[in-house]
């Protein structure tokens, strides 16, 4: 399908019939054509409004290359505080590039290289004197696939504390765990067995002991890599609530694959597109009245 | 004809017989619309009229060849009226026979023999007739009759893998059936030995020093046989070597999976398994000549007793032998340690080594102590470096510095050379085998145990 309509824009009705000969009848096929987009339009510059007036973590002119080939081209972004901005795009538009880039996750990949000005409250993130490692204890991070350490639940969430020596005493650090599993919506079903593995839980309970673990060292950012992709539509909507719960203390860029998650969850939404940002605006706007050719074709269904 | 020239002939068959099953199944399929008519891929048909060919005719001849000559010999044995009682006797008798049936005349020749060598090479003769015979008529007859049985209903396929599923158990069980023959002749040879050594003795005896004598009145004539103090030897010199290789195997391990870049790693990783293919034999004289004088001259310049053999040279350099054994095992299992576990503890704001130390290392802890665990089996068994470098003498100390020997030099000194098989000397070696053996089994099974442990906790 995904082929199919993207090549459409170019591809004549004879190569339709013979891409489809078996399910498709001619009617069907010009359907198809007429609903499929032209995604060669070549984006100049972003439209909408990147920028905001108290911006947490705000990109100017960011590039990102993996060796020589670009990945990001040219982004300029405010992300506010106390906002959850929702990033979406079709896969390989650098959507998690641009994510792990914020907290410089990016470093751990050889041949990865940013350029551009990134501050979060002001101060640069990639200056020559910043030390990675309170950066990314203030930007935490929240993984596409639920990846809880091979340790007790309770350790999980103490692992953050313990290595950054923010609990003093025994009594603080329960508390602290107690605290963040609580404002995971995990602590009523796990609190009898904090002991146990970790990796023992449920997809959706492993991911909300993720959130957990990020939030335990209080980060004032939480970056999210389509934290709802592995799970169900019940484990789905529980993270969504908690996402809204905790934009109340913390500022949260959330990347995902679905567009009504987007919608639920963010104040703003950024499109992306190969590589380059087409337009960011209010969610509302975004959704309902897209300014970009690109933006609406994507929102509609017609391709990614 | 000879057996070699009638196995050639029979691969030839067999190879034959491949290819008209083959292509028989090809002419059946062109009759029929094509391959997809037959039940099978025609290679299966050749390979079912092969084994028809083969399989049996291979037994026949492998029975054959194994039996031959106990019925030859009692068929010989059967006719002589006067045999001697013993076995012995009759053993020197049926040489005898086979002597003057070859041509090489010993003694003088009496009529019986003369017969029975006579009798003796008729049966030869007749038997490599009879044997020619029957392989190729097996051969062949069952061959044709697998040929006539190609047809596009026969399931050669489904026949074709019950058998090679046959032949992939027996592989499986001649792994075990050698391991169960080992422990059994050890077994029954160290129950001898404990016949004339008390096991409490050699269990918990302190004194080892496995002389016998010849003559009754000779000086030192009982042997004493308590093998503490080269069990005691065994663990100091394992100690030590575990010492030298768990360390620098695991660090440069971690080093090699966390930190070098692909460059380092690609040169760094065979250079370090390089050590693993340096024959045992070499390390052996290193340790002797080059290291064991060196700990040596350094014991003594800080004003300690060193003696020229140690069980700290033989330890350090069986440590060095070891090191790719933990390097190369522990390197494999952190990078298989997923990624996302990194990135979990990176974006939590871990530094490089509380990553690895708390969360890396722990993940794959069940695989580096298997490895580890492996190389404490490799470093009791160690014979050569330990034979070169840690001496012969049974000392029952707690001191590196001294030469110890090991249970695995004694073994190879205790039979070395002309023994004779009964007396306690010899058989001692069998028991110190079976010591070994059960303590390396013991050691296995903690292994797996704690593997398992850990498995449950961590997956």
């Amino acid at each position: 399908m995904t082929t199919m309509t993207l090549n459409a824009g170019e591809a004549g009705p004879a190569e339709d019939q013979t891409a489809n000969p078996a399910s498709e009848s001619a009617v069907e096929q010009s359907a198809v054509k007429a609903r499929a987009a032209n995604t060669n339009i070549e984006v100049t510059g972003t439209v909408g409004s990147p920028f905001c007036d108290d911006a947490k973590l705000s990109m100017r002119n960011v590039n990102v290359f993996y060796g020589e080939a670009q990945a990001i081209h040219d982004v300029s972004l405010d992300i506010g505080r106390n906002q959850v901005v929702a990033m979406i795009g079709p896969s390989g538009c650098g959507k998690s590039t641009f994510l792990r880039s914020l907290n410089r996750m990016n470093d751990t990949i050889e041949g990865c290289r940013v350029e551009g000005e990134l501050t979060l409250d002001g101060e640069a993130i990639y200056g020559p004197k910043v030390d990675v490692v309170p950066l990314r204890a203030r930007v935490g991070m929240v993984f596409q696939k639920p990846n809880p350490f091979p340790k007790s639940i309770y350790d999980n969430v103490a692992y953050g504390p313990k290595i950054h020596g923010i609990a003093s005493r025994r009594a603080e650090l329960d508390e602290i765990v107690e605290n963040s599993l609580r404002r995971a919506g995990l602590w009523n079903e796990v609190k009898d067995r904090l002991d146990k593995p970790g990796t023992g839980l449920s997809g959706g309970q492993q991911q909300r002991l993720c959130i957990a673990r990020a939030i335990a060292v209080s980060p004032e950012v939480i970056l999210m890599d389509e934290p709802c992709s592995a799970l169900d539509p019940i484990a789905t909507a529980r993270i969504e609530e908690l996402i809204d719960e905790l934009r109340q203390n913390y500022t949260i860029a959330i990347v995902t694959h679905s567009m009504q998650q987007a919608a639920r969850v963010s104040q703003r939404t950024a499109y992306f597109h190969l590589g380059k940002l087409v337009e960011v605006n209010d969610t509302e706007t975004v959704f309902t009245n897209p300014e970009h050719e690109l933006t609406e074709a994507y929102i509609t269904g017609r391709f990614g | 004809m000879q057996t070699p020239t009638l196995f050639a002939l029979l691969l030839l068959l067999i190879l034959v017989a491949y290819g008209t099953g083959f292509s028989r199944a090809l002419g059946a399929a062109r009759s029929r619309g094509g391959i997809r008519s037959l039940a099978s891929l025609p290679s299966y048909y050749g390979v079912h009229t092969a084994l028809w060919c083969g399989l049996p005719a291979l037994i026949i001849l492998g029975l054959w060849l194994v039996f031959d000559d106990a019925i030859i010999r009692t068929l010989v044995m059967g006719g002589i009226v006067d045999k001697p009682e013993s076995l012995s006797g009759q053993n020197l008798l049926y040489a005898q026979i086979q002597n003057m049936a070859s041509g090489n005349l010993v003694g003088e020749a009496t009529p019986q023999l003369t017969a029975a060598a006579e009798h003796l090479n008729s049966l030869r003769h007749g038997g490599q007739w009879l044997q020619t015979a029957l392989i190729l008529i097996l051969s062949v007859g069952l061959g044709a009759y697998a040929l006539l049985k190609v047809s596009p209903e026969m399931r050669a396929r489904e026949k074709v893998e019950k058998v090679l599923r046959a032949i992939l158990l027996m592989c499986a069980c001649a792994a075990i059936f050698t391991t169960v023959g080992i422990l059994m002749s050890v077994l029954f040879e160290s129950v001898r030995f404990f016949q004339a050594v008390p096991v409490t003795e050699f269990l918990f005896g302190l004194h080892w020093s496995p002389q016998m004598a010849l003559r009754a009145d000779q000086v030192g004539s009982s042997g004493a046989f308590g093998a503490v103090p080269l069990f005691t030897g065994t663990l100091m010199v394992s100690a030590i070597a575990m010492l030298v290789a768990v360390p620098v195997g695991l660090m440069s391990a971690i080093y090699l999976a966390e930190y070098a870049g692909n460059r380092v790693r690609a040169f760094a990783k065979p250079l370090i398994e390089i050590l693993a293919g340096v024959p045992t034999v070499v390390y052996g004289f290193f340790a002797a000549l080059t290291v064991a004088p060196f700990v040596r001259e350094l014991a003594q310049s800080v004003g300690l007793e060193a003696s020229s053999e140690s069980a700290l040279a033989a330890g350090l350099v069986m440590g060095v032998m070891i090191i790719p054994f933990v390097s190369s095992l522990s390197d494999d299992v952190i990078n298989a340690v997923p990624q996302s576990l990194r990135d979990g503890a990176l974006g939590l704001g871990s530094t490089k080594s509380e990553t690895v130390r708390k969360v890396v290392i722990p993940a794959a802890l069940p695989g580096i102590v298997g490895g580890v665990l492996l190389a404490v089996s490799r470093a009791i068994g160690e014979t050569m470096i330990v034979v070169m470098a840690a001496g012969l003498a049974a000392n029952l100390t707690a001191n590196p510095l001294e030469s110890v020997t090991t249970v695995t030099v004694q073994i190879v000194t205790l039979l070395v050379g002309d023994q004779e098989f009964d007396s306690p000397k010899t058989l001692a070696a069998f028991a110190l085998g079976l010591m070994l053996f059960i303590s390396t089994l013991i050691l296995n099974f903690i292994a797996l145990h704690v593997v398992k442990k850990y498995r449950e906790q961590y997956d």
